[in-house]
């Protein structure tokens, strides 16, 4: 059987995947997007929907402008991919909020922003710490445990289904072929050709992107590169819809654009284990009903858990292959707020060949 | 369009839906009642406002929406008549209870 080419496949059609895919497109390469099914762990299906900005890179700058850039490419992209699917991704960004519950909480985080200031340098970082009046003047029905928030103007959030799901029918509308329910039996490399083996016949290609999320981990060592990203659990819980009555996200709270109350960004250490966890549950719903009294009298209608895609240092890994040019590896557990970053600046570098030097400190070499 | 089986349940309760008193099998859940009150809708969803009646009647689909006895989003379906229960149209989504 002979071989379907491509300019470039790549492995993943999550929201990593999904936004490289759709790049790479655009820049005009054939792409295959391969998708392995439901079989997967699937974290872009279990996303907060956060485009987040305030929290990311204390003592890794370059992981901080990387975050800013693609917020602030975030309009743009939600601009090119509502043009060509007609279905609005419900973008908004209107800066955000973390809440503090106690004065020790306050501290550290001023401590944390007054860092992060400090190491964005020349390319600043506006961000103010507010009192318990403020923070209940930007956002009112906070609970009188919130002693103090910290907001930055960055920060924002976006349905990440509708994210997933239109960049999949832009990519397709551009002409990218999407091939779902993959499974590999065979991988042959040499530089500039990769040939994979798969149930649906086989696929060669000049370049190979491994946006496999948690499947990286085994992927990545066929093409030369490393990917040491290993599971952590979060659950999130999600509240009957309601009026507006949350014109900004928190780091842990946010109302969709239907009015639903979603409730999250719990960390725990457990393997592959997707299951949720009474205990977890309650303590996301106090500390919400802490933050806004008026939440604990909602109804919780749905809830789930998922696997974030971590790395050892909880930062991105993006690399290229020394051995076997053409084979790239990107890796991350915020493939929301990261998403216009791959589509817009990550895909076009590996269009042209290489990753931009920038970039190197994401290298998978750091560990 | 419906119609009780009095042979199953001959004990009846007084409800009322949208402010009608109607009397009702005893034991059967508010979204029967509704069925039962003959309204043509119950609810508006949340973010269309295309307007709704019971359907799946087993607590999946949320279309039975109601406020009931003063509390709002409740699956008629999942709650079980009682004695002079309030039975009101949902509009839309509800507000925060501040």
């Amino acid at each position: 059987m002979t071989a379907r080419r491509f300019d470039a496949m790549v492995i993943g059609g999550g929201l990593v995947g999904s936004a490289i895919a759709w790049g790479l497109r655009r820049e005009g390469l054939s792409v295959a997007l391969l998708d392995e099914g439901d079989a997967a762990y699937r974290a872009s299906r279990g996303n907060f929907g956060l485009v987040w900005v305030q929290s990311k890179g204390l003592g890794a700058p370059w992981y901080q402008r990387w975050t800013r850039q693609s917020a602030e490419s975030w309009a743009e992209l939600a601009n090119d991919l509502a043009k060509q699917t007609g279905q609005s991704l419900g973008l908004s960004q209107p800066g955000g909020l973390h809440l503090c519950l106690s004065d020790r909480e306050m501290n550290e985080r001023a401590e944390r922003l007054e860092q992060m200031k400090r190491e964005a340098g020349n390319y600043g970082f506006e961000y103010r710490m507010l009192d318990a009046r403020e923070a209940r003047e930007m956002l009112p029905g906070l609970g009188p445990a919130v002693v103090g928030a910290s907001f930055t103007p960055y920060d924002g959030h976006v349905s990440p289904l509708a994210l997933l799901r239109s960049l999949h029918h832009s990519f397709t509308a551009l002409g990218g072929v999407y091939l779902p329910n993959v499974k590999i039996t065979g991988i042959a490399t040499a530089p500039r050709n990769f040939l994979l083996d798969t149930n649906l016949g086989t696929i060669q290609a000049e370049r190979a992107v491994l946006a496999a999320g948690l499947g990286n981990a085994t992927l990545a060592s066929h093409f030369g590169l490393k990917a040491p990203v290993r599971p952590q659990r979060g659950q999130v819980l999600v509240t009957e819809r309601t009026r507006a009555a949350l014109p900004m996200p928190t780091t842990t709270i946010r109302q969709t654009g239907e009015g639903s109350i979603m409730l999250g960004d719990s960390v725990e250490e457990v393997g592959f284990d997707t299951r949720q966890t009474q205990p977890v549950m309650a303590e996301i719903a106090h500390r919400a009903a802490l933050c806004f009294p008026w939440i604990g009298k909602l109804n919780v209608v749905r809830a789930w858990s998922a696997l974030r895609v971590m790395s050892p240092d909880g930062l991105p890994i993006y690399d290229q292959s020394e051995t076997l040019p053409g084979a790239y590896t990107a890796n991350c557990h915020s493939g929301v707020t990261l998403a216009a970053a791959h589509g817009k600046l990550l895909a076009p570098m590996i269009a042209r060949g290489a990753l931009d030097p920038f970039l190197t400190p994401f290298s998978a070499e750091r560990f | 369009m419906f119609r009780t089986r009095p042979d199953h349940r001959p004990e009846t309760v007084q409800v009322f839906v949208e402010g009608r008193a109607l009397m009702v099998p005893e034991g059967s859940s508010a979204a029967a009642a509704i069925l039962i009150s003959g309204l043509s809708s119950i609810r508006e969803t949340a973010v269309s406002g295309s307007p709704r009646l019971p359907w799946c009647m087993m607590g999946v689909c949320f279309d039975c929406l109601a406020e009931i006895d003063g509390v709002a989003n409740r699956q008629a379906c999942m709650v079980q008549v009682a004695v002079g229960m309030r039975i009101a149209r949902q509009h839309g989504a509800r507000e925060v209870p501040r």
